[in-house]
């Protein structure tokens, strides 16, 4: 059983910037050096680690770098930001079962100042781009743009609940000093005269463009409670992959709107004692504001084409039922493949958050909807 | 557009939609076994796991699930036609089967020559074909 089994021990992340100096793997090897400085441990103790498909620094290098003792342990998930708990999630299976002992995750991108992803000559990454590229579907925004118009005719969902998502994260990098937009407020007319990116979706319901790094350290429950940090157990993991889906062009099926969430949820919660309603926070993949919406749904906090309204009377601010990406999210900290969603989750549970939940016991921290996805359940 | 604009990557899977669509025609892969339509085209059936595939003419009507109006930053090629449409278009035959498409008024028109404000879901429509060059006619829509 993976349940409580493992638990992250530390947490580790560069500054985050449009543009910053150092190479993706001087990023990443200085996160996960943080991150065990954290922890209490050696980087000679680190015999695992675990990262994303997409991670451009390899297990050799980073682990040259840092100085890691003989690795047993070394894996990846794919579907980028599908991947973030997936790959805690692997880690913590590996640490769990003994493969090894002191497992490191991390993502590094410099994706504000490097190309734009979607950029490449032709860009066909999945048998699924031919049929939707050469007629302008180009971007992500552009394909989870449609999804989010069929949700607004199926629902009665509006522009003003995408705002309430980007308000409501925006307000909580406010309070956090690492967050790219720190300094930056924004109203809910900043929101409506926003430029179109892809109607119906503007500027603001996109995440940011980021350069940093961030790490965390796993290791079991027993050796957990020796470290200096209050341990943040991993209760459950899941990845979800619903039968007859794509990756972000997911249109061929019965019913494009139950997504990679419902799935993935399902998996999550049949191991899990905690149930949604016993949730006081979490930590939703925000790179487009529908996505948060549809996880809503997904996980369980309301029903079906509740999403929308969900996110209305503060519900998803400090003091409402479900404070979301209380470090500012995707949207406004910093967009790193969803690793800041993690690391903001064990600190919620330390205790340590800029936007502390009073006595939150257990987050949520989900991957991207939309793509073959994955969650974590973290409790202290 | 010109021939600097994206083309659909043809690869084995693809052909015969295409070379049907040079023809006027809108084919779905068809699962030689059991009949089930798949889309995108692939080589196995995920219902009887057959290998031997047809491909079925569609009547060519559908309705618009959903469409998006993409405005810059985008590929070049996109960018001058900015803002313009892309609607996502049901099959009548199959509704687990939807194409990505734009919607026109006539055939040879701009993808940005109808007003977005005029688009609306859940209408029907009507596949059309614009020639690009010898191998590749693109389906656009039309509003029945
Ligand atoms: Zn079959």
């Amino acid at each position: 059983m993976l349940k409580d089994a493992t638990a992250i021990v530390g947490i580790g992340e560069t500054p985050f910037a449009k543009g910053l100096e150092p190479s993706e793997c001087q990023l990443a090897s200085e996160a996960i050096v943080a991150a065990l400085a954290d922890a209490g441990l050696e980087p000679s103790d680190v015999d695992g680690m675990a990262s994303y498909t997409m991670e451009s620094t390899e297990e050799v290098e980073v682990a040259k770098n840092i100085g890691a003792g003989d690795l047993h342990f070394f894996g990846k998930v794919g579907y980028g930001g599908g991947g973030g708990p997936g790959v805690v999630g692997l880690l913590a299976m590996a640490v769990a079962t003994g493969r090894c002992n002191v497992g490191v995750a991390w993502r590094s991108r410099k994706r504000g100042s490097g190309q734009r992803p979607w950029a490449g000559a032709h860009a066909q990454v999945t048998p699924a781009s031919a049929w939707t590229r050469p007629w302008g579907l180009l971007r992500p925004v552009d394909e989870i743009g449609l999804l989010t118009r069929r949700y607004m005719h199926l629902y009665g969902a509006t522009r003003d609940h995408l705002a309430n998502v980007a308000l409501a994260v925006r307000k909580h990098a406010n309070n956090n000093p690492r967050a790219i937009m720190y300094e930056r407020t924004m109203t809910r007319e900043d929101y409506m005269k926003a430029r179109w990116i892809s109607e119906p979706l503007c500027l603001f319901d996109n995440c940011l463009e980021t350069d940093g790094a961030l790490a965390c350290v796993i290791v079991r429950a027993d050796r957990a409670r020796d470290c200096p940090h209050r341990p943040v157990y991993i209760h459950s993991a899941s990845q979800g992959l619903p039968s007859q889906s794509e990756v972000m062009t997911n249109y061929w099926n019965e019913d494009p709107m139950r997504g990679p969430a419902w799935t993935c949820a399902e998996g999550l919660y049949r191991s899990s004692d905690i149930k949604p309603e016993d949730i006081k926070v979490a930590q939703l993949y925000d790179a487009f504001t529908p996505l948060v919406l549809l996880s809503l749904e997904g996980y369980g906090f309301c029903k079906r084409g509740e999403g929308a309204e969900f996110t209305n009377d503060g519900n998803i601010s400090i003091g409402g039922r479900l404070p979301l990406n209380t470090s500012g999210g995707g949207l406004s900290e910093a967009y790193v493949h969803g690793f800041n969603l993690i690391n903001e989750g064990v600190r919620q549970m330390r205790g340590t958050s800029c936007n502390q939940v009073k006595d939150a016991d257990t987050c949520l921290v989900t991957a991207g909807e939309g793509v073959p996805t994955s969650a974590l359940l973290l409790r202290n | 557009m010109s021939s600097e604009m994206l083309l659909p990557a043809v690869g084995e899977n693809e052909a015969p939609f295409w070379e049907a669509a040079a023809k006027g025609e809108l084919r779905i892969q068809q699962c030689a076994g059991c009949e089930r339509l798949r889309f995108p085209p692939r080589p196995m059936c995920p219902r009887c796991q057959s290998t031997e595939s047809t491909w079925a003419l569609m009547s060519g009507g559908g309705t618009i699930y959903s469409f998006v109006v993409p405005h810059p930053p985008l590929l070049p090629q996109f960018n001058d036609l900015a803002p313009y449409n892309v609607i996502l278009v049901t099959l009548d035959e199959d509704p687990t089967i939807r194409l990505i498409g734009n919607l026109v008024d006539q055939v040879g028109d701009k993808i940005n020559a109808v007003d977005p404000s005029s688009i609306e879901l859940d209408k029907p429509v009507q596949v059309v074909f614009e020639q690009i060059n010898d191998d590749i006619h693109m389906p656009r829509w039309l509003r029945v």
